[in-house]
């Protein structure tokens, strides 16, 4: 089962990679899903994948009476799943208005805050003494 | 003690919903965010007095024994971060009573400031790697409002590659918090200390460091990771980009100080040799790019990226002399670099612009700005008897102590480029007539606004000033805080009780 796992978080990966790889922010932002359910499975994979109970206390013993599955990897995953959700969905809104304020995706054409001629010496604004 | 150490986290929340409650009612959420501050100064102050008197404080949260629980935890590393988050968010919070304009306001910055300032604080308060991820997430969804907040279109265009990059950091973060939890079993940072040790395959623990080395690399914007930051940093309003330059990157380089003298110490000669590399990197890159540009902020954007380079020189070299100019250098850093930001904001409300080309003539017109400028930017580029010049003496003496001959002179070469920057500043801003011919007096601000601005900019360059002064003092405590970092038994004895 972890092989299982550990092939799919690779072929989720590659995919992440590839999709983020384009100059589309959109597509870079669906890898980035693709990437953080690949970090979850991940977690999912370290702590161990094993057949055993859920990890319930029946009332009036102080522990579990069996081996009981470890319930720490998916506590972890589900707060990095709630985490992830907000944060993606927050990029997702900050594409859409970039894309109606700015109107493109391709973050080649994204130059507002640094125009391309930004980075060419300022023209002959320069007066002639420095000196005030 | 948990509540000293838990105050810090719940007084930027407390303030938080109080200033989110009113804002919309003019300026009650900005005296809200003040007093939240100062609140948070007076809370921090006390934190460090406890964990100077007492050594390393710890707290389970909950009740939970560590490893179990959520540790928060004080050494003085950590508590001196904390002082200054309050102290940079106190001068922020003031000059943003000028700076925030009434929409952005209402649409609630002090409350997303506030947010900022508990997410810094419990990254550097936590004890529990799981936790830092949270911790981190807060800050980093604050700062993604606030980087957007009010949608310009520049604002926009940075907030995007601010967001998605940070974006990756998180993930790479989260992968590296599972591979260590599926090596070691537990993600308490005290606890992984011992648990490190005791990992069959060491090599994999090597990987998984590289995984929290990308990670913390790209929020501490080394080379090569740093280009969502200048991309970003000057587009949102000063009192913003103020506290982003003198707060997030530093989270960043907390992360690895903490980490790679906590936890990661098994192979050294690869991590801390492959560090050293990204260092001289770091200081090279920042410092060369900050010489292209010829936009205010933008310069002392790339500047961040250069004086990153100079802390993580000092975690590096990995020696007590070297941490403790990695810790002087983080604090003179945190104070010198948001100053710089909110001089920028002043000297473009006079001027009118950010652009070196099209502004100038403050020297004559405002002399008292020129000097404030001054300060910080010679303190930056390490002139005596400056703050800047004891964080960059201690860091060449130490890669001069260990040999390092060519880092040192690295140290030393963008040192000299720095005053290259600072002076380009100098001479366009300040030195030269405005191109307009606008006479940039201080007085074209209204009194109260002129007050509210020139405080919190005349209070950090004094603190540079004193640091400068009387230097000893603070070395020592950076001392004491080194070698807390470099022998963590008292770090690991308070937070897991008696268990070595």
């Amino acid at each position: 089962m972890e092989t299982v796992l550990a092939v799919l978080v690779g072929v989720l990966v590659a995919a992440s990679v590839y999709l983020m790889l384009a100059r589309n922010v959109l597509r870079f932002l669906f890898g980035l899903v693709l990437l953080s359910n690949a970090a979850n499975l991940t977690i999912f994979a370290a702590g161990r994948l094993t057949e055993a109970a859920p990890p319930l206390v029946p009332e009036g013993l102080p522990g579990p009476p069996e081996m009981v599955a470890n319930a720490l990897p998916q506590a972890l995953i589900l707060t990095a799943i709630v985490i992830g959700f907000g944060l993606l969905a927050f990029a997702l809104v900050l594409v859409y208005r970039g894309y109606q304020s700015l109107g493109t995706l391709e973050s080649d054409a994204m130059r507002y805050a640094e125009p391309v001629a930004d980075t060419q010496p300022a023209p002959a604004t320069k007066p002639e003494g420095g000196a005030p | 003690m948990t509540w000293l150490l838990s105050l810090p986290l719940l007084l930027p929340f407390a303030t938080a919903v109080l200033a989110f409650l009113a804002r919309g009612r003019g300026t009650l959420a900005g005296w809200i965010s003040l007093g939240g501050c100062l609140l948070l100064l007076a809370s921090a102050i006390a934190l460090m007095a406890a964990v100077w008197e007492n050594g390393v404080v710890a707290g389970q949260m909950g009740g939970w024994p560590a490893p179990f629980g959520i540790t928060l935890v004080a050494d003085l590393l950590s508590a001196v971060m904390v002082v200054i988050t309050a102290i940079t968010g106190l001068a922020v919070a003031v000059y943003a009573r000028a700076d925030i304009d009434a929409r952005r306001e209402a649409l609630g910055y002090h409350a997303l400031f506030q947010v900022l300032l508990a997410g810094v604080c419990g990254a550097f308060l936590t004890g529990d790697l799981f936790n830092l991820y949270v911790w981190f997430e807060v800050m980093l969804i604050a700062s993604f409002g606030l980087l957007a907040l009010g949608g310009d279109k520049a604002q926009l265009d940075g907030a995007i590659k601010y967001v998605v990059l940070n974006l990756v950091s998180t993930v790479l973060f989260l992968t590296g918090i599972g591979l260590l939890y599926g090596l070691t079993g537990t993600l308490n940072l005290a606890d992984l200390h011992g648990a490190v040790q005791n990992v069959e395959n060491q090599a994999l623990l090597t990987v998984v460091a590289l995984f929290f080395m990308t990670a913390f690399g790209i929020k501490a914007a080394v080379f090569p990771l740093f280009f969502w930051l200048p991309a970003s940093y000057h587009t949102p309003p000063v009192a913003i980009s103020a506290v982003f330059a003198g707060l997030l990157t530093k989270v960043g380089v907390y992360a690895l100080i903490r980490l790679f003298t906590l936890v990661f110490t098994q192979d050294t000669g690869f991590t801390h040799g492959l560090l050293l590399v990204i260092a001289a990197l770091t200081m090279v890159t920042g410092v060369l790019g900050a010489a292209a540009q010829n936009e205010f902020r933008k310069i002392l954007s790339f500047h961040i990226v250069s004086q990153i380079g100079y802390m993580v020189l000092g975690l590096a070299l990995y020696t007590p002399l070297a941490l403790v100019g990695a810790v002087f250098y983080l604090v003179h850093h945190i104070i010198v670099k948001a100053n710089l930001f909110l001089v920028s904001g002043i000297a473009r409300r006079l001027t009118g612009s950010f652009d070196l080309g099209a502004i100038g003539g403050l020297y004559r017109a405002s002399p008292l700005l020129a000097l404030l400028f001054l300060v910080p930017a010679f303190s930056l580029a390490g002139f005596p008897p400056l703050s800047g010049f004891w964080a960059k003496y201690l860091l060449v003496k130490a890669s001069l102590d260990v040999g390092a001959y060519v880092i040192a002179g690295t140290a030393l070469v963008v040192g000299l480029l720095t005053v290259f920057s600072m002076t380009k500043i100098w001479a366009e801003v300040f030195w030269k007539p405005h191109p307009e011919g606008i006479e940039p007096a201080l007085t074209r601000l209204a009194p109260r606004e002129r007050a509210t601005l020139l405080l919190p900019v005349a209070a950090l360059a004094g603190l540079t000033v004193v640091i400068g002064l009387f230097p000893e003092g603070f070395v020592v405590f950076a001392e004491r805080a080194a070698a807390q970092l470099l022998d963590p038994a008292a770090y690991v004895a308070a937070v897991l009780g008696s268990v070595p």
